[in-house]
């Protein structure tokens, strides 16, 4: 494996703006690692070496001729989530009913993603729709964890983590719905972030849930993932939920934090996020992590959230009815899977045959709930209920965050599960984001930053910091300062004890 | 369809029998550059899917932006219609699947109307005046449009196929939604009629929208009901659809009182549907069925953020409208120092806007108004269309009124200049030269010809000059055959007499 897989993004960026190495050749370094590990991994859905090479030389051009670089990432490779609309680049979201998409026009993720000189290697494997918690749900196959390639890399955006893990990219873009960038995080060891609620644009975000849906940056390192955060977030007009104001000071606020002081901080840990369905050695790991925390001057108080308990019901009305809306405009009349339209069958025949067969059981079953969860006569007991549901979780968090700084918390309940284990009980996957989902329901910023390794099983167990609207920097400068007394405590970066793949490729 | 007798009550007898209910909801799409929620172009009649994007083509992951010069719209029509303005209202997405509504929701208004509670003041034929209640105004967006091919009516039922033009899909659309309309009783087509109507000069005063029913900028789909005489429980109602022209509007009305009466009588039960008025025979057929109440399964838009108009907003836009169409009926007539009756013809023929531009042109308003309420009106009925729909202007119509004005045409030639505009032949001067219409008025022309028609009639020339001077009417009659009827009668009976002094 090249050396440059092994380095952060804010290394590569250096050396490929002083002329070290080149774009081109941290690229190729990448494409390589991918040529000769994803067939093991399944992290890509689609590999883009042409656009990613010709990217990486237009960096290579700007540097050669002493032109300011676009970005402090201009050059360094990354992996899209196969959410984003990628103008003349396949876009299938994990779903059959969108094969061979391909979409005319770039989300603005993309785009800025683009203007700032980001390689984008291709598109990364997901969830369909989303959905999900372990990648399982994929109709184009499962990723695997590269802790353990008989482990789930999380989901939805397993992709997007595997490939961190796996050393193909330094850096990922997810989205997270309920967790989708959280979850993942936390079970390859890597640093996921959700923004605020309308921190980075979801225009060409393929919708799951609207209200909820949030893209963010995906790293092996809390720098790393500020300098993407500022790479893609910022308002804009094309989506009207979109913040207008600046975005936060997460780079700065990820530089202070490595150096390793917390004084002044209150950490709030929420009583709640413990219980029968956490694994013994991920609690273990996260009052390791407290201790830490206190260890770096942070005043850590115990504070509770009553109504996060009923998070994970009002997530599964709310989510699922803006989906059964959301995914009604997979009907075959325009783009993506047609199917039936032989036999003199109808327009509304084609429509049902289509979406019988493009859309996989999951999507299916939350197509089902939202719909009858907005049924009339149900809505004010199902959607309605929830949406009151969603203001109290919003209260508590306001509540907590009137006496703590942050909040922190075990990402997700247990490691890495294995492949497999949870398809048959939705339920059991759905509690992957007891944790997760409550900050998505209020719009709150949270992230997960790996918290060693669980002494039960050896896999990583992720660490989540979560704060107010539009403070992230204040959870960038705990995770930093956190990560910085975790490497002294492990003797080096976490990330490195992930196996040397290409023996199990072979 | 044919309308068998057998299948409709005779009017006087429904009337005996049943109060009518009308509720109707009209459809405007609002004549902004940019649609509802992107920036396409809303022109009518470009090339099928050339005015369209991701957002109205509603591709994966595309969001919409509000149009704030719509919602500016929809504010100054809650306003006109004395409605109040939300302070805080949502859109709703509508859930339905049809091909031709590219996300299979349509953003919508539901709970939260932007306009709601208001009231508009009819004046029938007979200056009776009927206040409609306005339940809500609500902005939504308009679906494309699909064609059906190889079905005998262009309907979908046995077509072969369908083509789908998403140009009109989110377009602006306003709602106007009645609140129910009852003890009407036989007048309740001439009121559905005269509503809308008054809705569409209003809309016209506001600057709104093209208001033009044929194109579809406008549309009433019309919801009739049945009592019986001495109750006050609604009946059960019909919503008639493709009810394209202000006389369809009474005629469909009409058709559904007859139609629901005589199912009533008859001892059945009218079924809650969509019917579809035929223009050609004047009757509704059953359209979609509505078993039970379709669900909608509306919720909050969470793609758009809520709309908030502040009071100060709201007061400027106040500030922005314009003449009401009946302010401006009351000052016209002062203006115009017209009679009731002859207001009440003026507005009967929708002639009131067509009459005040001609003048503005430079008519008279007497002549303006003969020209609009005499002559053109029985063209318009002749034709079967509105007053405004046929193919002269106002300043057409006061170039004409000029040329008469400037003696160069006599009102004779001058119905035949318009007769040559309406069969389209160009502006009034190029039918004038075509047709080589102009008064003669070249008097030595006229000499000639009088001396020519008294030299004719030398008995006739000899008793004008023995002072019998209503002799002269025959050789008037001479020289106008002679010119071909181009001559002013009045300057040659002039001339005749100087002759034969």
């Amino acid at each position: 494996m090249s050396e440059l897989t092994r380095m952060t993004a804010a290394e590569l960026a250096a050396k490929i703006h002083t002329g070290e190495v080149s774009s081109v050749e941290v690229t190729r370094a990448h494409l390589d690692r991918i040529a000769a590990i994803d067939e093991t991994v399944h992290a890509f859905l689609h590999v883009d070496t042409e656009g990613a090479l010709a990217a990486a030389q237009r960096v290579d051009d700007d540097v050669a001729a002493g032109r300011p670089v676009a970005s402090p990432l201009a050059g360094v490779p990354l992996a899209l989530k196969d959410v984003f609309a990628t103008e003349g680049i396949p876009t299938t979201c994990g779903s059959r009913i969108l094969e061979n998409w391909i979409p005319p026009y770039s989300s603005t993720v993309a785009r800025r993603l683009r203007d700032a000189g980001v390689v984008v290697l291709g598109k990364t494997n997901m969830d369909e729709f989303a959905m999900g918690s372990s990648t399982e749900n994929s109709a184009f196959g499962v990723t695997h964890n590269p802790w353990d390639l008989d482990r789930i890399p999380g989901g939805s955006g397993g992709g997007s983590s595997a490939s961190l893990a796996a050393f193909e990219a330094p850096l990922a873009i997810g989205t997270d719905t309920g967790g989708s960038i959280r979850q993942p995080a936390s079970v390859t060891g890597t640093v996921g972030v959700k923004p605020t609620y309308g921190g980075v644009s979801r225009y060409g975000l393929v919708a799951f849930s609207s209200s909820l849906d949030q893209g963010g940056p995906c790293a092996r390192t809390v720098l790393d993932a500020a300098l993407l955060h500022e790479v893609i977030g910022g308002h804009d007009p094309l989506d009207s939920t979109s913040i207008d104001a600046p975005v936060p000071p997460v780079v700065a606020a990820a530089r202070e934090g490595a150096g390793g002081d917390l004084r002044g901080m209150r950490v709030g840990v929420v009583r709640e996020f413990t219980g029968e369905w956490y694994q013994g050695g991920v609690l273990a790991a996260f009052d390791l992590a407290v201790e830490a925390l206190r260890g770096l001057g942070a005043e850590v108080v115990e504070v509770s959230c009553p109504h996060f308990d009923y998070a994970l019901p009002a997530y599964y009305l709310i989510a699922p009815s803006e989906c059964s809306s959301n995914l009604a405009r997979f009907d075959a009349m325009r783009y993506g899977l047609r199917v039936g339209d032989e036999n003199g069958h109808s327009a509304e025949q084609v429509m049902a045959l289509t979406r019988e067969a493009g859309f996989g059981a999951e999507v299916k079953r939350r197509v089902m709930v939202g719909t009858y969860a907005l049924s009339s006569g149900y809505y004010d007991a199902y959607y309605g209920q929830a949406q009151k549901v969603r203001t109290l979780i919003s209260q508590d968090f306001e509540r907590a965050f009137a006496d703590v700084d942050v909040l922190v918390s075990p990402t997700t309940p247990t490691t890495a599960f294995r492949i497999g284990e949870r398809v048959d009980d939705p339920v059991a996957m759905y509690r992957a984001d007891l944790c997760t989902i409550p900050a998505n329901l209020a719009g709150t910023p949270a992230m997960s930053v790996p918290a060693g390794l669980s002494d039960d099983d050896g896999l990583p167990v992720g660490l989540q910091v979560m704060a107010p609207a539009l403070q992230e920097q204040r959870m960038y400068r705990v995770a930093a300062a956190y990560e910085f007394a975790r490497d002294a405590a492990w003797g080096g970066p976490l990330i490195n004890r992930v196996p040397e793949l290409e023996v199990a490729a072979r | 369809m044919t309308v068998s007798t057998a299948d409709v009550l005779d009017y006087d007898e429904v009337l005996e029998r049943f109060d009518p209910v009308l509720g109707l909801e009209v459809h405007v799409e609002l004549s902004t550059n940019t649609k509802m929620f992107c920036g396409c172009p809303t022109a009518f009649g470009a090339e099928p899917n050339t005015q369209v994007c991701p957002v109205c083509l509603g591709l994966p992951g595309a969001l919409p932006v509000v149009n704030g010069v719509a919602v500016e719209s929809a504010i100054r029509i809650g306003l006109a219609l004395g409605c109040d303005i939300a302070d805080w209202c949502r859109f709703a997405r509508k859930n339905y699947f049809y091909p031709d509504m590219p996300k299979n929701f349509q953003t919508s208004q539901y709970d939260e109307p932007i306009a709601f509670n208001g009231s508009l003041d009819l004046e029938l034929a007979d200056g009776t005046v009927v206040e409609v209640g306005i339940e809500r105004a609500h902005m939504e967006e308009d679906t494309g449009k699909s064609l059906h091919v190889g079905g005998a009516t262009g309907r979908i039922h046995g077509a072969e196929h369908s083509l789908l033009d998403y140009n009109r899909a989110g377009v602006p659309l306003i709602e106007i939604v009645t609140k129910p309309i009852t003890g009407t009783g036989a007048r309740a087509p001439e009121v559905a009629r005269a509503y809308v109507t008054a809705l569409r000069d209003l809309l016209r005063a506001l600057d709104v929208s093209d208001v033009r029913m044929d194109q579809g900028s406008l549309r009433c789909d019309a919801n009739v009901s049945l009592m019986p005489k001495g109750t006050t429980v609604f009946g059960t109602r019909t919503e008639t659809k493709n009810v394209n022209s202000l006389r369809s509007v009474e005629r469909a009305v009409r058709y559904e009182m007859t139609r629901q009466a005589a199912v009533l009588v008859g001892g059945g039960e009218i079924l809650q549907e969509t019917r579809h008025f035929d223009e050609s025979t004047g009757g509704t057929s059953a359209g979609r069925r509505k078993e039970t109440s379709e669900d909608y399964r509306y919720f909050p838009e969470p793609d758009l953020v809520p709309i908030a108009p502040s009071a100060e907003w709201v007061e400027k836009l106040r500030a922005t409208l314009p003449e009401m169409p009946w302010q401006r009926r009351k000052r016209i007539q002062a203006d115009w120092q017209l009679s009731d009756l002859e207001l009440r013809d003026l507005v009967n023929a929708g002639a009131v806007d067509l009459v005040a531009a001609t003048a503005d042109a430079g008519a008279t308003p007497g002549e303006a108004r003969a020209w609009w309420v005499n002559y053109l009106s029985q063209e318009a009925n002749t034709r079967g269309v509105e007053l405004g729909e046929l193919p002269i202007t106002p300043a057409q119509v006061a170039r004409v009124a000029a040329l008469v004005a400037e003696g160069r045409l006599t009102n004779k030639l001058a119905r035949e200049v318009v007769d040559g505009v309406l069969a389209g032949e160009g502006e009034p001067d190029a039918v004038v030269a075509a047709r080589g219409l102009e008064v003669v008025s070249d008097d030595s022309a006229l000499y000639a010809a009088v001396d020519e028609a008294l030299a004719a009639q030398p008995d006739v020339a000899d008793k004008i000059r023995g002072g019998k001077v209503q002799a002269a009417g025959a050789i008037v009659g001479a020289v106008m055959k002679a010119t071909k009827g181009q001559a002013d009668a009045k300057r040659v009976r002039e001339l005749i007499l100087e002759r034969c002094q």
